[in-house]
């Protein structure tokens, strides 16, 4: 096996991650590093080094699924990782993400007001009002810290089931940020993928 | 060399890096962040990536003589 390095334990960052949301929902605004370090990885390096070395969440489901046991290990159904499932997850999460980007400028412009809960599988409404007290910072940052750790969260549970069910890293075969990074690297590294 | 060797079907590879990781002879790496690549004199054909990879794209087949 080869040498751990620092970078090996970044799954301990996914819980510290899920762990300060739980105290205090401003710290969700951190999970802005996992949207913006890989996509920088992508544009400026044209690599993956981030889905290949620094995803605190692909080592967190390796963790559990291998060394904890919690994954059957079975293959992945095969649909879960073709184009078509992988860009329609990509474009169905983009637009949940602008939703909430939208939700965002709806409580800034005063036409909307701040909600203390967070929705699972954007259904589900989870009430999480001891993470923030009123007035602390302007509404909307509290509101995009609500959204975005609702984002989170759900990826991460549905990262989960597909974990528990097939192979630990199942959701890298349609992670949006893993879709969006190689489409990028695809696009700019062209003449030598051929 | 080994008798068997990992095959990587390019085109379904999500170029996570999952069979970096566990690779004992370093012999696979992700190519531009586009997939992931065999260095065919390295591979002993132990089937650990086969084993993690999520997108079910790596396969272990029989060398060729001339290999």
């Amino acid at each position: 096996m080869n040498k751990k390095k620092w970078y090996n334990y970044l799954w301990i960052w996914s819980i510290i991650y899920f762990t300060l949301g739980f105290f205090n929902i401003l710290f969700a605004w951190l999970g802005m590093i996992d949207f913006l370090v890989p996509l920088g990885f992508a544009l400026f390096g044209g690599n993956k080094h981030f889905c290949n070395r620094y995803c605190g969440r692909g080592q967190l489901f390796s963790k559990l699924g291998f060394s904890c046991k919690c994954s059957r290990n079975k293959p992945t159904p095969k649909w879960m990782s073709l184009k078509w499932f992988r860009y329609g997850f990509l474009v169905f999460f983009l637009t949940m993400f602008g939703v909430m980007i939208f939700n965002t400028y709806l409580v800034a412009a005063g036409a909307e007001t701040l909600k203390e809960a967070i929705k699972l599988f954007w259904t589900f409404s989870v009430p999480w009002d001891w993470t923030y007290t009123v007035g602390l910072v302007p509404d909307w940052v509290a509101q995009f810290a609500f959204g975005f750790y609702s984002l989170m969260l759900t990826s991460t549970l549905i990262g989960l089931i597909v974990m528990v069910f097939f192979k630990p890293r199942t959701w890298c075969a349609f992670c949006p940020m893993g879709t969006m990074t190689q489409t990028i690297c695809k696009i700019k590294n062209k003449d030598e993928t051929k | 060399m080994a008798k068997k060797l990992a095959c990587v079907d390019k085109r379904r590879c999500v170029a996570c890096g999952a069979c970096t990781v566990v690779c004992p002879k370093n012999a696979i790496a992700i190519h531009k962040g586009c997939y992931a690549f065999v260095k065919s004199e390295n591979c002993i054909g132990c089937g650990k990536c086969e084993k993690v990879c999520p997108a079910g794209c790596i396969t272990i087949k029989e060398r060729e003589q001339d290999e």
